[in-house]
């Protein structure tokens, strides 16, 4: 059993239009892509289709009530919202620097949780 | 009044003002002060939280946030110098500015002056949408405001008008946020927004897409309470009978962006009267002798990367100004859009040499053919695998003396 499916990429602004013939769980990247990138995106997007998530976690004390976050790596689509749930429980004291583990292993997904910005304390 | 001087003055500090004021730091220009009216710096970027940024750039995808971070903490180790909540009243044709903040009224006189104004978005009033006057209608910047920097969530039920990226960014927020959003409105027959934001914001989270649709009623007295949607024809016109009402709390505006420029209105400088921009040549001067201009206040661009490359050659030629390293040439090329093309910057070329041209089509082509004409003489042609008035076009063309000579104009335009 094959099925073609055309995907479009994420990967960059451009959005190419790729082509891919899956079969069980392999997937041939047919046709549209304009760089590699696009290749393991096609590849991802047919077998296990994953997200870069971001959102934000409230901040105690600091020049703003909020930190912006993302996944260290892409979540997969189905747990998206599982693991916002878990983010939405948290609440952290400023001040916060860019690049901090906020959550380690998010959800159970082993994906961490880290700051996308710097927070300073409230003075 | 407080009197300064500098070699550059940068106005904004959004991405395009950092990236002009660093490249024009490395070029030479001693002194640069950065003004902008905001408490933080970095623009709008502090409230993108979602990624995607800098990936033409750097080649890997970073949040609005990091992006702005970067940029800072490189304009810190440059000696930047900042001025934050500062108001700039006006400019003058010899490049002295009146600004003005806590301190009081300040009198700067620049050696050149870089325009990184940005861009508004378009509000209910571009769109001349008839009903009601309640709350619960947001443009989607503010509303990304509201969401991500100050922690206040704007409704339950949101329909949102426009597919611009932030239109579709913010149906994604919104959803993450427990909103039930019931679809994206678009009066054109394709998204405005990237193919990459249809996707992931729209597609992944089963939110509608209604092309050819409009909002033609607001409905409510406190609180919008419904909007009315309609399908258009091909000539934009709603057609009777296709109305249908839908129960919403928030209406959200995605309908485009106007770049700034009162101040550069205000001192005369030409602008383009399709990208509301200041018409430049290929160093980024405007009509005003060492006045800049770059950023969304330029024209509106799809991504912050190709922006910002275009905002550090802005700013490399306000330091060399500075330094008279300024070749003059008397003739020049005006550059026009042609068949199938809206707008095409830079709006003139006056020196030989490579020169990137940033254009977009009026409508989605498959393998559309770029021309570019000078007095009727083809000088370039590629064909593309297809073109979305979304996406921005780059182009590098070669400008040899021979042609600057002609004093004609060049034409860019969409073949089949």
């Amino acid at each position: 059993m094959t099925e073609k499916k055309q995907i479009t990429c994420i990967v960059c602004p451009l959005g190419c239009k790729i082509m891919v013939d899956i079969k069980g769980d392999k997937v041939d990247v047919l046709s549209g892509n304009k760089c590699k990138k696009g290749v393991n995106y096609a590849i991802y997007e047919a077998l296990d289709p994953r997200r870069v998530l971001t959102t934000s976690v409230l901040v105690e004390d600091g020049e703003w009530p909020l930190v912006s976050v993302k996944s260290s790596r892409p979540v997969p689509k189905n747990k998206i919202f599982d693991v916002l749930k878990e983010i939405r429980k948290v609440k952290i004291k400023a001040p916060v620097k860019i690049g901090r583990t906020i959550i380690m292993d998010v959800a159970g997904t082993g994906i961490d949780i880290i700051s996308t910005k710097s927070i300073k304390k409230c003075l | 009044m407080i009197n300064l001087n500098v070699d550059v003055l940068v106005i904004g500090c959004g991405p395009a003002g950092l990236a002009a004021a660093i490249s024009a730091k490395k070029n030479g220009a001693k002194n640069v002060l950065i003004l902008d009216r905001n408490t933080w710096l970095g623009g709008i970027l502090p409230q993108c939280i979602h990624d995607g940024f800098g990936v033409e750039e750097t080649g890997s995808s970073m949040t609005g946030t990091e992006y702005a971070e970067m940029y800072i903490n490189e304009a810190e180790k440059n000696d930047i110098s900042f001025m934050n909540e500062t108001m700039v009243l006006e400019f003058n044709k010899k490049r002295q500015i009146t600004a003005v903040n806590k301190n009081g009224l300040h009198k700067i006189n620049a050696g050149s002056i870089v325009l990184a104004m940005g861009c508004r978005e378009k509000t209910r009033w571009n769109a001349m949408i008839a009903g009601g006057r309640p709350s619960g209608i947001f443009t989607a910047g503010v509303a990304q405001a509201f969401i991500n920097l100050y922690n206040i969530m704007i409704g339950k039920n949101v329909v949102v008008l426009g597919s611009g990226d932030v239109g579709l960014i913010m149906a994604r927020r919104l959803k993450f946020e427990g909103a039930n959003v019931l679809g994206v409105v678009e009066i054109f027959p394709y998204a405005s927004g990237l193919p990459r934001n249809v996707v992931q914001c729209l597609d992944d989270y089963d939110i509608p897409l209604f092309l050819n649709h409009t909002v033609t009623y607001i409905k409510g007295k406190e609180r919008l309470e419904s909007v009315t949607i309609a399908q258009v024809d091909k000539d934009l016109k709603v057609l009777p009978g296709s109305e249908r009402k839908i129960n919403c709390d928030t209406l959200l505006l995605s309908l485009g962006l106007i770049p700034e420029n009162e101040l550069s209105k205000g001192v005369g400088i030409v602008l383009d009267t399709v990208t509301e921009g200041p018409v430049v040549d290929q160093n980024y001067e405007t009509s005003l002798s060492g006045v800049f201009a770059c950023g969304n206040c330029l024209h509106v661009y799809d991504t912050v990367d190709v922006l910002s490359v275009d905002a550090k050659i802005a700013g490399k030629n306000a330091a060399l100004f500075n330094s008279n390293q300024k070749f003059l040439f008397n003739k020049e090329i005006n550059i026009r859009p042609g068949k199938g093309v809206s707008y095409v910057v830079p709006q003139k070329i006056n020196c030989p040499g490579k020169t990137s041209l940033k254009f977009r089509v009026k409508t989605p082509e498959e393998r559309p053919r770029i021309r570019c004409t000078l007095k009727n003489d083809d000088i370039y042609e590629k064909r593309l695998a297809y073109a979305n008035p979304a996406n921005m076009i780059v182009i590098d063309i070669d400008i040899s003396s021979n042609m600057l000579q002609s004093d004609g104009i060049l034409e860019v335009s969409i073949d089949d």
